[in-house]
């Protein structure tokens, strides 16, 4: 009954953001364009042969970046940009009202952005194809799902992350240049610029401690069939999602214990 | 006299702006850490390429710094006054509000291209600039008259490059609403100016030097700080940077035909 209840409360969510999505088509298509900064790096990358040194091939690397890029385009995440401006315009107050976490509306907005972006982030895939036809591959159909997974987990870790920070707008009003803070870490360690292999020692040696590899790095090792520690990397992700939702759910209820509505 | 009141009106401008961001005293320091890590996080990719080799494109890692001290302190005056107005003008027309800066007695672009400031650009111009005074240290440069003239052009002429790419992109509101998304496209491509045109293939040089002049941004001031400049390039970048103003300039002029206010 209760499960009921959320799945059909989850499914009108979702219809809704993704209508309300489809409006913005355009504006869909700009952001996954922007995304492509992983195709630069693999261009440097390629024209100067850095690849020789880390024991990578071309066409492996191309399939990495390509991945990097998928999997970054479908773990994008604003929570706390959305939530800032509800929260400064006193949007906030009515959502909390509802018997709803409104997380879970922004959460639904997420997701259909990435059904709405899928298209766009096909076509580009297409004209990657194009130019690199080297690097044509067809993972089979279990690394495609536990691709999948792991990109998900991915995305629901930057989601907590972002949330988390979200929630700190009870307390500060601008948390969004925190958000700006952690995104830096996020770029340069993720494996979006450059994969983790090819860290110095000494960063590598501490790392895979930290949540960044997980986000990009793993998932994208994944998808292209790079050597990578499956059992190892889907656990540490599951750690962190359990690490995270707890505190998220402290910090939420304190939050919502401080806020004062507008004018108030 | 038109002159004189400018700067009046332009110094109320910032004695305005100053106060209203001030107010938010713990932004500004969370802004001057993330300026510090996102340096650190490039040095770190760029020796991560440097790692196995000596040369990228030609530059050796000492030169490739300066190109890096440079992009910091471009992208710290993209933050203090390109970002926080020229972002406003996708407010202003969404809401209607240009209507109240058409009508007043002085020019529409000076107003919204001037009108906000963000102070913690400061310190990322500021950091540029060590990084850069670095750079002549380690790179022995030997300053005379001459070279502090050519790159003094050089860099004015990429600050106008860089300040018509942004105008250029915020005008195309008057016709599509929101370009929020395009300036996320304009961003990701200048991630380019954080390293040599050289390091890119023959196609990428071609597109990112004659569609969008980035290469001029970085790469011909870095050039000159070398000593590795050719005149026709640097009298092309002038060249560019004209053309760039003067079109961005008429644009503007030509959008504001089609601007039919808010709900009209």
């Amino acid at each position: 009954m209760i499960s009921n209840l959320i799945k059909r409360k989850i499914f009108t969510l979702l219809k809704v953001q993704y209508s309300n999505m489809l409006e913005y088509r355009v504006e869909i298509a700009l952001w996954a364009i922007s995304g492509i900064i992983p195709f630069f790096m693999l261009n440097i990358w390629t024209n100067n042969n850095l690849n020789e040194s880390i024991n990578i091939s071309d066409v492996m690397l191309s399939r990495y970046f390509l991945c990097a890029f998928f999997v970054r385009q479908f773990s994008v995440v604003w929570v706390v940009f959305s939530f800032e401006e509800d929260s400064l315009m006193g949007k906030v107050s009515p959502y909390l009202i509802q018997p709803l976490n409104p997380f879970f509306r922004y959460f639904a907005q997420h997701l259909a952005e990435q059904i709405t972006r899928f298209p766009f982030a096909l076509i580009i895939a297409f004209f990657f194809f194009i130019f690199n036809p080297d690097s044509i591959w067809i993972p089979n159909l279990g690394i495609l799902l536990l691709s999948l997974v792991s990109t998900f987990f991915s995305f629901l870790i930057q989601f907590l992350i972002q949330s988390i920070v979200a929630c700190l707008c009870f307390w500060t009003e601008k948390a969004s240049s925190i958000e700006r803070l952690l995104f830096i870490p996020t770029l340069f360690l993720s494996g979006l610029l450059a994969p983790v292999v090819s860290f110095p020692a000494y960063v590598k040696s501490w790392i895979y401690l930290t949540p960044f590899p997980y986000l990009i790095d793993f998932p994208a090792n994944l998808l292209s069939g790079n050597k990578t520690n499956i059992i190892g990397g889907l656990s540490m992700q599951i750690l962190w999602i359990f690490l995270l939702f707890p505190l998220f759910k402290k910090i939420w209820s304190e939050g919502t214990k401080k806020y004062t509505a507008m004018g108030s | 006299m038109n002159l004189r009141k400018y700067l009046k009106v332009y110094k109320k401008f910032l004695h305005t702006s100053l106060a209203s961001e001030l107010e938010y005293k713990t932004n500004i320091l969370i802004d001057l850490i993330t300026a510090i890590l996102s340096l650190v996080g490039s040095i770190f990719l760029l020796s991560i390429f440097f790692q196995n080799n000596g040369y990228i494109g030609g530059w050796k890692f000492e030169q490739a710094l300066i190109i890096q001290a440079i992009y910091t302190i471009l992208n710290g005056i993209t933050n203090t006054w390109f970002n926080p107005n020229l972002t406003e003008i996708v407010k202003h027309i969404r809401e209607g509000t240009l209507d109240f800066v058409l009508l007043k007695p002085i020019d529409s672009q000076f107003f919204i291209s001037l009108k906000k400031i963000n102070p913690s650009g400061f310190l990322e111009i500021m950091l540029g600039f060590l990084l850069l005074s670095f750079c002549i240290r380690i790179n022995q440069i030997n300053l005379n008259l001459s070279f502090l003239t050519l790159s003094f052009i050089t860099i004015s002429c990429s600050i106008c490059i860089l300040y018509s790419l942004w105008f250029f992109i915020s005008t195309t509101t008057i016709w599509f609403v929101k370009t929020w998304n395009a300036i996320e496209v304009l961003r990701s491509f200048l991630y380019i100016g954080r390293f040599p045109l050289n390091s890119f293939s023959f196609s990428l040089r071609i597109f990112f030097s004659v569609f969008i002049p980035i290469a001029f941004i970085t790469t011909i001031p870095s050039e000159v700080f070398l000593g590795l400049s050719v005149v026709w390039k640097i009298l092309l970048e002038v060249i560019v940077a004209t053309v760039f103003l003067i079109t961005s300039r008429k644009f503007w002029l030509f959008a504001l035909k089609f601007y039919s206010s808010a709900s009209s």
